[in-house]
């Protein structure tokens, strides 16, 4: 009692920490998600739903492998490629690992340098990280490309085996990649904001009409890690499974 | 509405979180290149997806330094597709096993049907 009669008015209580921070975070009678702006409370909801999402594919692709009763493809030798006379397992999806893993380096660096209102450094690497990505579309595009011309694969069959192996196939990569795309969209968006100083000058943005700040950057980080992150899981228990 | 701090982190911690993972990638690479299989494959492929994803996660998406009201809103619900996952496993296996009992080599009677 002492101590609260001591406390300034002017001053806001700290916050509590461990279960006892989120019982009390949860009950505060405001918002729930506390040093955390609205927009990115926002957008982790939506990547919790993404996240059902490609689980349901990954589940059904997982249900669908084991259920059938003709042999699965063998990933190694299907992604495999000739380069200069030896036929290299999975090489191309190894490089688009690399490729997606490099373009989420380079997006947390832009993060950091956006709060840093490090306006032209953002902007590089914002611009680095939609290349990047674009690049990952590329390889999937002729990824794509070989599988349905050269080997012959479609959704509904295809000659090395389960006819499931299509089907998923496109489905899982299909919607990661359409993923892929929006987020490069996105990124160019966002990389156009920062340039024009729109998030210094607190610009109201075309589409909501808030005020422009640097934690646009942070969420449109938060997506394209969430982006990597799928993949991930995608190259693990569909490539190399 | 009150304005939340920024998540300003050293530059060092994100670089080498990148080179973690690009070890920890290589690393999954190798073991389809040296043609592990079986139980050693799978243990190899999970423990190097479950560490990479922890550490995007925690790191590159910050939630190593968010609240914990934030990261158990988001991180536990996740959890429930386990139950899905087994659910999937048990009937899947099911599936299997009719399959191979009704349109497999040993049933005759059941192929000529199809």
């Amino acid at each position: 009692m002492t101590q609260s009669t001591q406390a300034s008015t002017t001053q806001t209580l700290p916050l509590a920490e461990g279960l006892r921070g989120i019982v009390a975070d949860w009950s505060s009678d405001q918002r729930a998600f506390k040093k955390v702006p609205w927009g990115k409370a926002m957008m982790w909801i939506f990547l919790l739903s993404d996240t059902f999402i490609f689980s349901c594919f990954l589940i059904s692709y997982m249900t669908v492998r084991i259920s059938t009763t003709d042999p699965w493809p063998n990933p190694s030798e299907v992604f495999a490629l000739t380069v200069g006379g030896h036929k290299i397992p999975l090489i191309l999806i190894a490089i688009m690992t690399f490729i997606l893993i490099s373009s989420s380096g380079t997006m947390a660096m832009a993060v950091k340098f956006g709060y840093e209102k490090n306006r032209k450094l953002t902007f590089i690497l914002l611009l680095i990280t939609a290349a990047l990505g674009a690049t990952f579309v590329g390889m999937q595009a002729f990824e794509w490309t070989k599988l349905i011309m050269d080997e012959g694969i479609r959704p509904w069959g295809n000659p090395l085996g389960a006819a499931q192996f299509g089907s998923t196939f496109f489905m899982i990569t299909g919607f990661h990649g359409t993923h892929v795309s929006i987020g490069v969209i996105f990124l160019i968006i966002v990389a156009i904001k920062v340039l024009r100083g729109d998030l210094d000058h607190q610009r109201p943005g075309f589409l909501t009409g808030r005020k422009g700040n640097y934690e646009i950057v942070e969420i449109m980080g938060l997506y394209w890690h969430f982006v990597d992150l799928v993949w991930v899981f995608i190259f693990a228990v569909f490539y190399l499974w | 509405m009150a304005h939340a701090e920024g998540q300003q982190h050293p530059i060092g911690i994100y670089l080498k979180i990148w080179g973690l993972l690009f070890v920890l990638s290589t690393a999954s690479y190798l073991v389809d290149y040296f043609h592990i299989h079986g139980y050693l494959r799978w243990f190899l492929i999970l423990t190097f997806m479950l560490l990479k994803a922890g550490l995007i996660v925690a790191v590159f998406m910050h939630m190593l330094w968010e609240r914990l009201a934030l990261l158990y809103a988001i991180l536990v619900p996740p959890l429930l597709l386990l139950v899905l996952l087994s659910i999937g496993v048990l009937e899947a296996d099911y599936t299997f096993f009719t399959r191979g009992t009704f349109f497999g080599p040993a049933s005759g009677a059941a192929a000529e049907h199809r």
